[in-house]
């Protein structure tokens, strides 16, 4: 794992695409039950469908496939299909003692499917982000309106589930980890928490890419976090990008790129939903209208790392990549404010 | 938000330990009014809000993570940083696991060397806080400005260099103490705070600089505007050396400004130490700004209480009017004897214990609070004949005693007070207890922790002694050391190599719960010894290392010896010249006599008499002291419980060398007696001190007639009598006090007993007349030196100052095989009456002299080294 430099020499250099969004392509092989349980399943005391994880296992390869179609499109960056491996989330399913292993699948398909791509294309650069998903529970909110102090999981307990994920993702030679998706900083650190334990333990050095989610146009994440509050939280991290991502289109994230690109002093990461989901719960962002703001963003010098959330296509990641082939990076500055010590509370504090 | 201003205000609210509010809530579980607290402080333009549970009632994780639970999901609290307050690292790291936003961290520090403090900062890197760094190492807190800034640099490297750390992340805390104590050493301490936020701030780069301002004006308890005006003054003065931040009550910050002049001048005349006497101005003006103190009316309205809350009251405030009856009502009321002394009694008491901690009751408070409890359980106890005994939690066994050979208890058993008040376990094994005894009791028992006490030189040898013996029998139980003569660097040198367990050494009754709390927790027993290991090692290795040149051998100091020109002196004869024993003596002019600070010292209340009385911070509590020793005086003086009685007289003699020779009469013919003295042996290469010895002040055998006196003087048995009769009514208040009080009178009658010496006995200066201060500050011709003191600093040859006296006979009073004089109460000395004699200690003495005295005593050289084990300053071959 020593692609960390290779990885940010070439971001000065040039604008990487991530992929798009894994669940939306699933949905378009309308796979049954019985696609998702295969053989290993097939007892599993609880519905299976949904729960895309598991397709590391049972059904290689159409995530081989998916992977294979973005890396076709122009994506740099894949991320595993591994949002919902942890323990916590594969309780929903039964299958929380499957957790390292759809996590170490997961990496393995997503390293075949570049590395069989590259043999075609040896001139090309790609990497594996290990992916993990914040889970559905929140460590600093309270599931109870009349209990506020009451909370249904714990940064220990998220510690050794993500722990076990950050394992067997780089054991599946993954180049990074891709934390995102983030509604709760806590659980994020707990995340970050993990990496840093495992580096510790197989005496290694993992690359971080972060990435938080404004729930709303209020501008703040789930647990009431401002753009500057959550990057000061996790900063010390030292990730290679920060980012935003999903739940809002191109149009709403806009305002909170811009303030992240003005207090960022790290590449910084976007990958929108295909907007708002609709009344049918599609996305309505076609390729060429999200590119109109990529294009903008682009210009601005906004981007280091660009993709695409729900509902976006290997036709989005091909338009993305036709708008940022030949356009500069953003380049990190050196920021006025880099020598004070940022705080944060649900907002940032800089003394 | 960004801070363009220069200043952050950390709210100090939300802090169990220093506010009682907060506190009180907490306890109660009431925690949200708690969070209200929280969110007035930001209300108040607290920018960051600290938070602490260190409170010995509450599981101080739990409560941490239930209050930032709370605050976290309250969007007008949470959208602050918060500060986590704790010297537990474990409640530290609980809530770091709750704090979604960039914390900062309080505290860590050097405290426990550089590994845990690593550990700690690589931890705190990786959950991403910012840190406090207190100004504290392996020697204990910094308070000089030197130490301060050396600690922060330590501490500055090792983090940025070693670990990363960014240094914008580090705040440092180089330690607000209180100043205007009345105590020298304090007078500095601002002035340092000052001085060492400058050099942090120039010299670490981007590290902020931190305090918790309320420390300051801590003697000012009591009197808000006072206080507020110090900390209004202290901060523009901090800030204006770089201070960044400061934890305060955001809400009560005086306008530096709005501060009446004269009060502030005083304030900064203290804060910068610009004259002495400094803090008795500010006393004196503080007076005038003392807004309206209420004072407590003496009124029996708390009869009315609820009866569990009666017993609370009388314990706080030591009445034992009610108690017998009071625990009538409890038994009435409870199943069994044992839930009344752990309910009520227990709770009442650990009220007691919070309040002695946190500096609101006073020592004499706390042993009459005790006295309340012992009279109550006494009345319980054959109620409980029948249950099983000894159910009680208590926190740990611990067994005192005061060492074979002597006779001091008064240490021991406010010791004892203080320990059992808070909550511990005491098996009081009472003094002269041999070594055997000890250990066999320590077994038995199953104690927790040994505590010797000694207050006579030879004492520490046999606290060595008892050392070699608990390691040769494997107690391994932690040993404290405590008294008068014992200190640091005599435990460290002597003691502390002897046993590997552990030892350490405590002289204050309010730091031995701390140390013996530390030494009796499982967890923190290791660590702390392990410490103090390390810092005696150190004193150690200092203690040895500068000593001994040729420069000092015993013949250059003999030849530095002082210098008096007897030619043209004569010395005085005595109008007597026999042995003369007093019987009557009146108490009331004995008293006349009495220098009564140490009095007050002896119940750890520290200021001059009589302006004690009206000090603003222990004056109620030395009042109350007073008019009980008072009416203990009069007890004493109306029933006729004490007999005083001296025995002195003079004899012929002359020096011969560092000797004394007494003769049997004015032909000086005859050796009566032979007094042996030592030389004080400190390199004197660069100075025109003479290097001197006692018999420097009688003239030489040969030149001049010259002679010498000595005396004894006890304030008679009956303090013991007394003193003990209280104890069996379970009262260790009155008890003390009469030991106290007898003390003080055999002092007083030392001083009575000299001063009729010099006027008439002698009569060397019939003119003289001195008041009782000048007495007190020795401003008397000649000095009355006693064996065992620093002059003379070996306790054997009070042997001869018996024989000559025939104090057996005259006084029965008797020498223990530690040469203590049992009973207790009595003084005894020589008397010189030349007029350049001085009293001096001889301090460190080395082999050569101690050959040359062991010659000349006719004793083993061992030996001598073993009486005067705490004046060597070499290490010995080996002690037994």
């Amino acid at each position: 794992m020593t692609k960390d430099k290779e990885l940010i020499e070439l971001l000065k250099k040039k604008i990487l695409i991530l992929d798009g969004a894994m669940g939306t392509m699933i949905q378009r092989e309308n796979l049954n039950e019985k696609d998702f349980r295969g053989k290993k399943f097939a007892k599993n005391k609880t519905n299976l469908i949904g729960n895309n994880d598991i397709l590391n296992i049972t059904n290689k390869e159409i995530i081989y496939k998916i992977h294979t179609s973005y890396l076709e499109s122009g994506a740099d960056i894949l991320e595993t299909n591994t949002f919902n491996s942890t323990i916590i989330s594969q309780k929903d399913y039964s299958c929380e003692n499957y957790s390292y292993e759809l996590n170490y699948e997961g990496g393995v398909i997503a390293r075949k499917a570049v590395d069989d791509y590259l043999k075609k294309n040896p001139e090309e650069k790609k990497f594996v982000a290990g992916v993990l998903g914040p889970t559905n529970r929140t460590c600093s909110m309270s599931p109870d309106v009349n209990d506020p102090g009451f909370r249904n999981i714990s940064f220990d307990v998220l510690l050794s589930d993500y722990e076990i994920c950050v394992e067997a993702l780089v054991k599946a030679k993954v180049d990074m980890i891709f934390i995102e998706t983030v509604f709760d900083t806590l659980n994020s650190k707990s995340a970050l928490m993990a990496v840093k334990n495992i580096e510790r333990k197989m005496n290694i050095k993992i690359p971080v890419m972060i990435s938080a989610t404004i729930t709303d146009l209020s501008g703040r994440t789930l647990s009431g976090q401002t753009v500057e509050g959550f990057y000061n939280s996790i900063i010390h991290s030292q990730p290679i990008s920060v980012g935003l991502n999903c739940a809002l289109g191109p149009k709403e994230l806009e305002p909170y790129l811009m303030e992240l690109n003005r207090i960022s002093d790290v590449f910084i990461s976007v990958h929108p939903n295909a907007g708002l989901p609709n009344a049918f719960g599609g996305y309505d962002e076609t390729a060429e209208s999200m590119g109109k703001y990529i294009q903008e963003w682009c210009n601005n010098n906004y981007l280091n790392i660009v993709g695409g959330c729900c509902g976006t296509t290997p036709e989005h990641i091909k338009q993305m990549k036709n708008i940022v082939e030949n356009l500069e990076p953003r380049s990190v500055k050196k920021l006025d404010n880099i020598n004070k010590m940022k705080l944060s509370g649900l907002e940032a504090f800089n003394i | 938000m960004n801070s363009n201003i220069n200043f952050i205000n950390i709210g100090e609210r939300t802090n169990v330990t220093g506010s009682a509010k907060f506190k009180k809530l907490i306890l109660n579980n009431d925690f949200q009014k708690a969070v209200d607290i929280a969110k007035d402080q930001i209300e108040n333009g607290a920018q960051i809000i600290d938070i602490n549970m260190d409170e010995g009632l509450l599981d101080s994780e739990k409560a941490m993570v239930k209050f930032l639970n709370l605050i976290s999901v309250e969007p007008d609290i949470a959208k602050v940083p918060f500060m986590i307050d704790s010297s537990k690292w474990s409640v530290i790291e609980a809530g770091l696991k709750c704090i979604q936003g960039k914390p900062i961290v309080n505290s860590i520090s050097l405290k426990e060397g550089e590994k845990i403090f690593i550990e700690q900062a690589e931890k705190i890197k990786n959950y991403g806080a910012a840190v406090v760094v207190m100004a504290f190492d392996e020697q204990g807190q910094a308070d000089s400005t030197i130490r301060k800034f050396e600690i922060c640099r330590r501490a500055y490297k090792l983090m940025v260099n070693k670990l990363g750390f960014p240094p914008q992340d580090i705040i440092f805390d180089p330690n607000i103490f209180a100043v205007a104590t009345g105590i020298k050493e304090h007078d500095d301490y601002a002035l340092n705070f000052f001085e060492a936020t400058k050099l942090i701030k120039k010299h670490l780069p981007l590290a902020k600089v931190s305090g918790g301002l309320s420390n300051v004006s801590f003697s000012f308890r009591g009197n808000n505007q006072v206080r507020e005006a110090m900390h209004s003054c202290f901060l523009y003065h901090a800030i204006n050396a770089g201070l960044d931040m400061a934890i305060v009550n955001a809400g009560q910050i005086t306008i530096y400004e709005q501060i009446p002049k004269d009060l502030k001048n005083c304030i900064e005349n203290v804060l910068f130490n610009k004259k002495s006497g400094a803090t008795d101005d500010l006393i004196e003006i503080s007076k005038k700004y003392s807004g309206q103190v209420q004072k407590k009316k003496i009124d029996k309205k708390w009869r009315n209480k609820k009866l569990e809350k009666k017993i609370e009251y009388a314990l706080i405030n030591g009445i034992n009017e009610f108690i017998v009856s009071d625990t009538e009502e409890l038994r009435k009321k409870y199943n069994s004897p044992l839930d009344i002394i752990e309910g009520p009694l227990m709770d009442g008491m650990n009220v007691v214990g919070d309040l002695f901690g946190s500096g609101k009751m006073f020592l004499p408070q706390v042993v009459k609070s005790a006295r309340v409890m012992k009279q109550s359980v006494a009345y319980l106890l054959p109620f409980m004949e029948n249950e099983k005994k000894s159910k009680t939690t208590s926190k740990g066994k611990i067994l005192l005693a005061t060492v074979k050979g002597d006779v001091h208890d008064i240490g021991k058993n406010i010791v004892g007070v203080v320990l059992q008040c808070n909550n511990f376990e005491i098996i009081d094994l009472g003094v002269m207890v041999p070594s055997n005894k000890i250990i066999e009791t320590a077994i038995k028992e199953n104690v927790d922790l040994i505590g010797l006490s000694g207050l006579i030189t030879p004492s520490l040898d046999e606290m060595c002694f008892v050392a070699s013996e608990l390691e040769r029998n494997k107690v391994n139980k932690p040993l404290l050391i405590g008294g008068a003569t014992t200190s640091k660097i005599h435990t460290a040198i002597k003691i502390d190599p002897l046993y590997n367990f552990g030892v350490c050494h405590v002289n204050d009754a309010s730091k031995a719960v701390l140390v013996a709390s530390n030494m009796i927790s499982k967890s923190k027993c290791r660590p702390f010894v392990e410490s103090l290991k390390k810092e005696y090692a150190g004193l150690r290795t200092n203690y040895y290392k500068k000593d001994k040149t040729t420069d000092n051998n015993l013949d250059i100091c003999r030849q530095n010896k002082f210098k008096f020109e007897w030619e043209k002196y004569n010395p005085s004869k005595p109008k007597i010249n026999k042995i003369k024993v007093q019987n009557k003596i009146s108490i009331k002019k004995i008293l006349s006599f009495v220098d009564w600070k140490p009095f007050f010292e002896s119940w750890e209340l520290y200021g001059n008499y009589p302006d004690i009385l009206n000090d603003s911070i222990v004056g109620d509590t030395a009042k109350d002291l007073w008019k009980d020793a008072q009416k203990m005086i009069s007890k004493i003086i109306t029933n006729k419980l004490i007999h005083p009685k001296a025995v002195f007289g003079f004899w012929p003699a002359n020096s011969d060398g560092d000797d004394i020779v007494i003769f049997e009469s004015e032909k000086r013919k005859k050796v009566l007696k032979k007094l042996f003295f030592l030389r004080q042996q400190v390199n004197r290469k660069n100075s025109k001190r003479p290097n001197l010895c006692l018999s420097d002040f009688v003239a030489p055998v040969g030149v001049k007639n010259d002679y010498i006196g000595a005396f004894l003087v006890t304030a008679g048995s009956g303090i013991e009598t007394l003193s003990k009769e209280y104890e069996n009514k379970n009262d260790d208040y009155n008890s003390i006090l009469v030991k106290s009080l007898g003390d003080r009178i055999a002092e007083g009658l030392a001083e009575m007993l000299h001063s009729s010496v010099r006027k008439n006995y002698w009569g060397y200066a019939p003119k003289e007349s001195l008041t009782n201060a000048e007495l007190i500050s020795e401003k008397y011709i000649g000095i009355r030196p006693a064996p065992g003191y620093p002059a003379c600093p070996d306790h054997t040859e009070k042997e001869t100052l018996f024989e000559l006296l025939n104090v057996e006979k005259n006084l029965k009073i008797k020498l223990t095989e530690s040469f203590a004089m049992a009973p207790a109460s009595s003084v005894s000395g020589l008397y010189f009456s030349n007029p350049m004699a001085n009293y001096f200690g001889v301090g460190k003495i080395y082999k050569d002299q101690v050959e040359d005295y062991a010659k000349r005593k006719g004793l083993s050289i061992s030996l001598v080294e073993r009486w005067l084990g705490p004046n060597l300053g070499y290490s010995p071959s080996k002690v037994n």
